[in-house]
This record gives structure tokens, sequence and C-alpha cells, in this order.
């Protein structure tokens, strides 16, 4: 109780202090009331207000009431400048949400733990090797197979759980004939009694499921997927929907939270492994292979096990790798099995955010140093107007540490509305980049929690920043004289140096975040204006599947009624859109030598294909409905140039594993698969096989007459399942918004990236306008004077300023010297521009000489104006 | 016999044994009652008794409640609690301790 009501008593300081001099008072009256003399009770009791303090500091907790006075004092400071302590409070608040909220993304794809068992126990299985150009390349996916050996090999140590990709899959639920699209991943059966996963209805997957291929159709659902497709719907099990040729029925839901281990895509729904076709292939890597070690299991021991039976496995797989040039197949068998924890899960969301969060990580930190500055700033100039009330605090006996707390206690006030307000900010803000991260119809989806390990980064947060700006003026004003304070005299020049310090971080700190927004917005741009090599204008893409696999003939058949239609130019038919991420590669050798080293990329198209995508023909023919893959071939420029060392290859012939092509057309180079690689051999081959050929799934290309190419999506739609009852378009979407799925993460980084700069622009200037102004109300009777006799405009303009530009020189040089150096971490992110580059340096100096110029004038024109009669009448 | 000014330590025990015997009372009776048991001996510094009793109240030994006075005041009066009677039994064995203790050291002297 005692604790509790001293605690109490600190927040109620003025009622107790009255309470207890009623109390005295009482005393003195009942003294009166004994007929003692009133002047004889009082001197006998002493001075009051000493004993008021002494049962004061009994019945409460002196440093929390000490603590409460400063907060009311703080509020009063900040409260008399509404205007500043808004714009500090805002600044720091812009800055710390968007710190707490790349903070959120950071721990939601890299850092935060699964929500399963064991977590920590958790490892994955990964391969290392090395790329083409010694680069250090890893790759996680493996065999089933040979999976199942391993398996086996480490039972005593570890548990090892396999999980297919996530992809996006058609489905129909039995009742309603409508198409529709769901992420599915295969896993094995025993992975939810391994994660300690409970059903949220039904039951889960379990390894009786997962024993014999295609023996148990069964499916569960996640709880997020139930929860949006099916309002919790609790008559959802016996239910069962169409995918592929298999009719699955869901057996369950997955617990609440567990959204799959692929962090940026949720799983709607699981299924057993042994229900993938690849299930027995020894050369179909679908899978990811998980490591739950047992307690006293040892990562190193399964690691060499692994290594052995990949060793055996792959050893004898390679020597089928007859169509590899030989230096490959020796690389790939000089792969390393690599044992590495893995408690946040998998995620190829991750390898391609992993550096763009760091950097954005990086530039908002930077902006929060930033308006630390600023902050640190205005309170330093406004300890410089303090300076005579802290002296007086000293003389009448405040301790150094009292008046620091006096102060922190102001910074942490500031720090604290900062913090709630960016709370707000970072609650908007990380869903908002989120969103933006993949394409519209491929959203990224992160569990964004707002928990204690947000709670507690935005807390530490507040901590370090109410220290960074807080400390130093703190610390000043403590550090106060009274003797000389009081008359006026303290030492100017001391303060000016701190501040002016503070300038040239800014303007280092803000150098480096527009040059990183200059090098991300030049990439987007140079990304985006790269010609593809084809025309993307008024394309449609339809990417098509059929219920079962159907005769080319029948896909040529939708393509010729489509053809028909109003308002379509022309149709043709490929394996996928170019650009769209898919691909298939090849090693290729000619007249039966060796394969080269470098891949090709292949592609089926139908006739009439180079012409619907605006793709020039330079030589031969194009493909006819008769022609057969393997059989005929057109390849592109860089095809020739490769293989056939830029001679015509009309003609001639190349073999690509056991099959042979003949060269019957020359086109000009498009892009296939990215916009960053440069444009890499490419074959294009038939869409039609031998018979018994069938196409479960194509794209239909409709170049349409509106420039809007949309407005034929429903019509297109409906006309492709009409004119065969067994097609239906799963995705459509048009060419160019294919193409700029493609500069996602770089439009991302560069929208952020120019946002922040501007905000760090912003903030600088107003920091350099703040200390201009600052030194020039200090400087007041030396400007005077040096008017009074005669000093020219310029002159004082000159004095006011030097020190600034200086120090605004110095920043430019240093945040240069730093943003070179942190050139090679975000070398990836960039496309053919570099930091050091003339052009991109340029932009950031211009933006903070224009901004320095702005920020200098108002404090410029107010040093000429000083009119020393009045100044030195004030005095 | 000189005046005790100062307690020496024994103002909680004489407090807390009062207030056994007597309970509800405030500040003033609590010091004219010492005053008056000790036949003037012993006097409480009248400033001093006041941080004691709210010590001993953040302490949970004694419990202090408003009362009104006839004259419309009010009038802070303390009792007794059950930890502050542990206390006073405590305080006072040991003063008794204490002071057989010194009473043997006189005799042999």
């Amino acid at each position: 109780m005692s604790v509790l009501s001293r605690i109490a008593n600190a927040f109620r300081g003025d009622r107790l202090s009255r309470e207890i001099d009623e109390e005295l008072q009482s005393h003195i009256e009942e003294g009166v009331e004994q007929g003692r003399d009133l002047d004889e009770v009082r001197r006998a009791f002493g001075p009051l207000a000493r004993h008021r303090e002494e049962s004061r500091d009994v019945r409460l907790v002196v440093w929390l009431d000490s603590l409460r006075a400063d907060l009311v004092f703080g509020w009063r400071q900040l409260a008399k400048k509404p205007t500043t302590s808004m714009a500090a409070v805002l600044s720091l608040a812009l800055a710390m949400g968007a710190c707490t909220s790349v903070f959120r993304l950071v721990d939601a794809l890299l850092l935060r733990p699964l929500p399963v068992e064991h977590a920590d126990r958790l490892y994955a299985m990964i391969l290392r090797g090395t790329g083409p150009n010694g680069t250090l390349r890893d790759s996680d996916s493996n065999e089933y197979p040979q999976f199942l050996q391993m398996r086996a090999a480490v039972r005593d140590d570890a548990e090892l759980i396999a999980v297919s990709w996530i992809d996006r899959a058609d489905l129909t639920f039995a009742s309603d004939a409508e198409m529709e699209k769901a992420y599915r991943q295969y896993v094995s059966g025993w992975m939810f009694k391994a994660f300690g996963l409970k059903p949220a209805l039904g039951r889960v997957l379990t390894k009786g499921d997962d024993l014999k291929p295609k023996a148990k159709p069964y499916a569960v659902l996640s709880y997020d997927y139930w929860a949006r497709r099916f309002g919790r719907d609790p008559k959802i099990i016996g239910r069962t929907f169409q995918m592929g040729n298999d009719l699955y029925e869901i057996v369950g839901v997955a617990p609440e939270g567990f959204t799959g281990t692929e962090p940026g895509i949720f799983t709607d729904i699981f299924l057993p492994t042994m229900m993938y076709e690849g299930i027995t292939h020894n050369d179909w890597s679908w899978i990811r292979t998980f490591i739950q070690l047992k307690p006293g299991g040892g990562a190193e021991r399964v690691r060499n096990r692994l290594q052995a039976i990949w060793n055996v496995v792959q050893g004898e797989r390679a020597k089928s790798f007859t169509s590899w040039p030989p230096g490959r197949v020796k690389k790939y068998l000089e792969q390393r099995v690599v044992v590495e924890p893995a408690a946040a899960g998998l995620s190829y969301m991750r390898e391609i955010y992993r550096v763009a969060l760091a950097a954005l990580a990086v530039i908002v930190a930077l902006v929060l140093l930033i308006a630390c500055a600023n902050v640190a700033n205005l309170l330093t100039a406004q300890a410089a107007s303090r300076a005579r009330e802290m002296a007086l605090r000293v003389s009448i006996g405040a301790g150094k540490w009292r008046l620091i707390q006096l102060v922190l206690m102001e910074s942490a006030l500031l720090a604290i509305m900062a913090t709630l307000a960016g709370g707000l900010f970072a609650w908007w803000s990380a869903p908002f980049i989120v969103a933006r991260i993949n394409p519209p119809d491929n959203p990224a989806r992160l569990v964004l929690p707002t928990d204690w390990r947000v709670m507690a980064f935005a807390a530490a947060l507040s901590i370090s920043v109410t220290i960074l700006f807080g400390l130093l003026p703190a610390f000043r004003a403590s550090a106060v004289m009274p003797a000389s304070a009081l008359k006026g005299g303290d030492d100017p020049h001391s303060r000016r140096r701190l501040m002016h310090g503070l300038i040239a971080v800014q303007v280092a700190f803000c150098f480096v975040v527009s040059l990183a927004a200059g090098a991300f917005v030049s990439t987007l741009h140079r990304l985006s204006n790269q010609s593809t090599g084809f025309s993307s204008e008024r394309l449609l893409t339809l990417e098509t599947v059929a219920k079962r696999p159907q005769p080319t003939e029948l896909w040529f058949q939708v393509a010729d009624h489509l053809r028909a239609l109003s308002g379509v130019e022309s149709v043709a038919i490929a394996g996928w859109p170019l650009l769209s991420g898919n691909g298939s590669n090849g090693f290729v050798s000619i007249n039966g030598a060796p394969p080269g080293p470098i891949l090709a990329y292949f592609l089926n198209i139908s006739p009439g294909w180079l012409e619907t995508m605006k793709i020039p023909l330079l030589d031969g023919r194009d493909f006819r409905r008769s022609d057969l893959a393997p059989g005929a071939a057109i390849v592109n420029q860089a095809f020739a140039k490769e293989y056939f060392h830029g001679e015509d290859p009309v003609g001639r012939s190349f073999d690509s594993g056991k099959q042979r092509f003949q060269v019957v057309g020359l086109a000009r180079d498009a892009r296939y698969r990215n916009m960053r690689e440069p444009i890499t051999a490419t074959a294009y081959i038939p869409l039609r096989y031998p018979p018994p050929e069938t196409l479960g799934s194509a794209t239909f290309l409709v170049r349409t007459a509106s420039s809007n190419p949309f407005a034929l999506a429903p019509m297109l739609r409906q006309e492709v399942s009409r004119a065969r009852s067994e097609f239906r378009v799963s995705n459509v979407r048009t060419q160019l918004e294919i193409n700029e799925a493609q500069t996602v993460r770089e439009r991302l980084l560069a929208t952020i990236a120019l946002f922040f700069s501007g905000v760090a622009v912003l903030l600088a200037g107003i920091g350099l306008y703040g200390v201009l102004d600052y030194s020039v109300v200090q400087r007041r009777r030396e400007l005077g004077i040096r008017i009074a006799v005669g000093a020219p405009a310029h002159d004082i303009a000159r004095r006011v300023t030097v020190d600034i530009f200086a120090m605004v020189l110095l920043g430019t040089v240093v945040g240069g010297g730093a943003g070179l150096l942190l050139e090679p971490y975000v070398k990836s992110l960039l496309y053919e521009v570099k930091p050091s580059d003339l052009g991109v340096l340029t932009l950031p100096s211009l933006t903070i000489l224009l901004a320095t110029l702005l920020a200098a004038l108002p404090a410029v024109i107010r040093a000429i104006r000083i009119d020393p009669v009045a100044m030195l009448r004030e005095e | 016999m000189a005046k005790v000014d100062s307690l020496q330590g024994s103002l909680d025990l004489l407090v807390l044994k009062l207030l056994s015997r007597r309970p509800r009372l405030h500040g003033y009776a609590i010091m004219s009652a010492i005053r008056d048991a000790s036949e003037e001996v012993l006097r409480v510094e009248e400033g001093s008794l006041y941080p004691a009793l709210h010590r001993m109240e953040e302490s949970g030994w004694i419990r202090a409640e408003w009362v009104s006075k006839e004259n419309g005041r009010r009038a802070r009066i303390y009792v007794l609690t059950a930890a502050g009677r542990k206390r006073l039994a405590a305080e006072e064995s040991r003063w008794q301790a204490v002071t057989s203790a010194v009473n043997r050291v006189l005799r042999m002297a």
C-alpha cells in the first residue's frame, strides 16, 4: 500500500500539500484553544514550510514528484511556442513513423519467427555453389526422391519437412462453375504435427495423408482463406473442389496466424506433397527442405549426412547431363550443402527486397537524424534565451542533474508526442508500402501486427531520439555559469559552433538521401524507357487454361474465333507472355559439337506471333500451322551472334538436348524475361508438338484497335469460353501492366526515396534558416555597429552567411564521400546508374544549394535591415 | 531535572503506546498526552511530530482519518493498525532489553 500511495501522492501533490497544511494549522489552533498565545505556539512549532516539505517527502516518491513538476513545466515551455513545437513534433513524428514503419517491414519479412513450435530449432537446407561469374549462388530447391533418402538418413537427429513453392492455381468449387485462383502449397503431411499446429476446424494433414502418390486428395484451408472466402462457414468440412485433374476434399482449417512458411505470401490451401505430379521424378526440383532438429540433434552432423547423400544421388544423376558443357557439370557437383537457421521461414521476396529494405532503413534513419539535429538546434537556441533562468536556478541551489532532468523532460515530451503521432503514421504507411511491393494482381501479404516487438522498437527509438537531440542542449544548459550568465556575457561562440556542426551533419545526411533518391529515380527512368524490342501498345494477354489438355488445332480455332471479333486487330498464341517472368531455357550445340556455356531461351509461338508483337522478321519466313517442335525454329539476332558467329542462320540447324531444330527465320532482338539483363539468345519454336500432342495452357495475345485494350477484356474472356467450352481465361493483363511489373521494386524505391529526400531537404532548410536567424539575433549589436560605421550590404550578407556556407560545403563533400562509399551496397538496386556519375551528383548538389540560398535569404534581409539607431536605443 | 528535548528514537514507541491505550488522537493531543504522562519530563518538539506521524502512517503502523470538530474545522486523528500493534510489541521488548542492559551497566559501575 505504501509504495502505491506514495506514487499516487506524487500525482496529487497540490492536494497533499493542502492536507498537510490543514493538519499543521489545526495543531496551532488546538494550541490556541488550550489557552496558549498564538505567537508562542507558532514560535514553538517552527517554520511551517519546512515541516510541510519534510512531510511531503515522506508521503510521496520524491523523484516522481519532481518528474511530474518538470513535465508540467516542460509542457508550459512547449506550449509557449506552439508553432515551433508543432513543427518539431511533426518532423520528428514523420521521421520516427517512417523508421517504425520500415522496422515493421523488416521484422515481418526478415526477422519474425514463424508462429510454430520450436522455431528456434528450425533450419533450412541450402545448396551453395558459384555462378557463372564466380559469385556465390544459393539455391534451396530439392527433389522429392532425394528428400526421402535424406529424411531417413538423419532420422535420429532431425525431422525433415518438404514444402513446395507457393503458386497461384486455378480451381473450381464443385457448386459454382466459376474458376478462381488461390495460393496453393504442397506440404509434408507431418509438417502440422512437427510445428505443433492444431486445427481451427476439422483436422490438419497427417503423416498418413502423405505416403502414396495421389492416394489422399485432401486439402486444409488456411484460417485467413477460410475467413475471407467462406466467412468462417463451419460447414466447409467435406466440401470438394476441382484443381487440375484432381478432385480435393476439404478436411480442415489450419490455426489462425499460420500463413505458410514463406513471408510475403499467404498460403490459402495446403495439400499433401503426394498429390504433386513431380513426387516421383528425380529431376524435378520443386520442394524446399526444412530441418527441424530434435533436442540434442547436431546441425553439423545433419549437414554431413545430407552432403553425403547429395554427392551420391547427384553424382549418379549427372551422368545423364550429356547436353551440358563439361565445366558446368563440374561446377554443379561442387555445390555444398549448407544448413542455415530458418526460424523466420524461407522467402523468395526476402531475396529480392533484403537490400532494398536495408537501403530504405538507411534513408529513413538519416532523415530521423536530420530531424533530431533540427530539434537539437532548436533547443540549443532556446537554451540560449533561457540562460538567465538556468543561472537563477543554479544560484538558488539547483543541482546539475536536476537541471539536466529539467531540460531532458522537455525533450522527452517532444519525443513522446512524436512517437504517438509517428505511431499513427507507421500504422498507416507500412501496409501502404506492402500494397505496392507486388503488381496488383499478385499482391504481397505480410503479417504486420502491432505487438511487443514493434512497441519495444518504438519505445527504444523514442528514448534514443530524446538522448540524441536532448542530451547536448541539456548538458549545455546545466553547465551554465551563474555569474557570467546573469551579467549577460555567456560565450555565444561555443553555442554557435555546436549549431554549425549540426548543420554540416544535416547537409551531409541530406546529400546522401538526395543522392540515393536521384540514383533510384534515374534507375527507374532508364529501366522504364528500356526498349523491349516489341510493341506493348493496345496489347492484351489472356492466360488461358483448358480443363483437360486440348489438341493444338483447337487452340488455333479459338484464336481464329477471336480474330473475327470487331475491335480486334490481330491474335496470336504463345506459351506465355514476354516479360512475365516465365521462361524455359536449354543448352545449344551446333553440328554435334559440345554445347556452349551460354543458355538460350525458348518460347513456343503460333504463326503470326511475330506480327502481333510487331517484332520484325529480318530474314526467312514465319511459322506455318504445320510446323512442329522439334523441327522448325526462328532465332533472334543474339542467337545468331552467339552460335553462328553472326552469319545468316537461316537454313542452318542446331541441337538442344536430344531435339534438332532447323532455323527458318531470323527475328529482331526482343526482351524475353527481364529488363535488366542484356538481350540474350532466344529461339522461338512452334506451338505444336508431334502427335499425340495436346496443350493444357497457353496465352492468347490480342492486339486491339481501341487505345484502351482493357475495355475488351470482359468480352474476350467470354468469347474464349464460347468458342470452346473447355477453355477458360484465368488471367487477363495488358502487356504494359506486365512491363510495369518488372520495375515494381524500382518504382517503390524511387517513390519513397524521392519523398524522403524532399523531407530531408525541407528539414535541413528549416534547420539552416533557424540557425542563421538565431545567429543574426545574437550578433545584432555587432552588425548594427558595422552598419552604423558604413559597412555595405554585401559585406553584412557575407559576414552573416560565410560560416554557414562553409558548413554546407563541408557537409556536401562529406555527404558525397559517404554516398560513394555506400555505392557497392546498393549496386544490385541500380541499373546503368552510378552515384559517382557526374549527372547523379549534380542534382543533389543543386538542390542543396538552392535550399541553402532560400533558407539564408530571410536572415540576410533581416541582417541588412537592422536599424542601428533603433538597435542601440533598445540596448 | 532537565527536560529531555530529544526523545532519541523512542518517539515511535511513545506514539504507538499512547495510541494503543487511547485511540483516535490528533497530533496536538498526542503531544500533550506525552507531556502529561511523563509529568512534563518528555517534550516532543512540536514540528518534528508530524513528519514522524506521516512516516509511521506510510509504514502502515497507524492509520489517519479526518474528523469534524465542533467549531466546523477538521482534525486529522490517528488509529493504531494491526501492523502497528506488532510493531509496538517489538519496540517495547527492544526498549525493555536496552533499559535493563543500561541499568545493569550502571549497577556494576
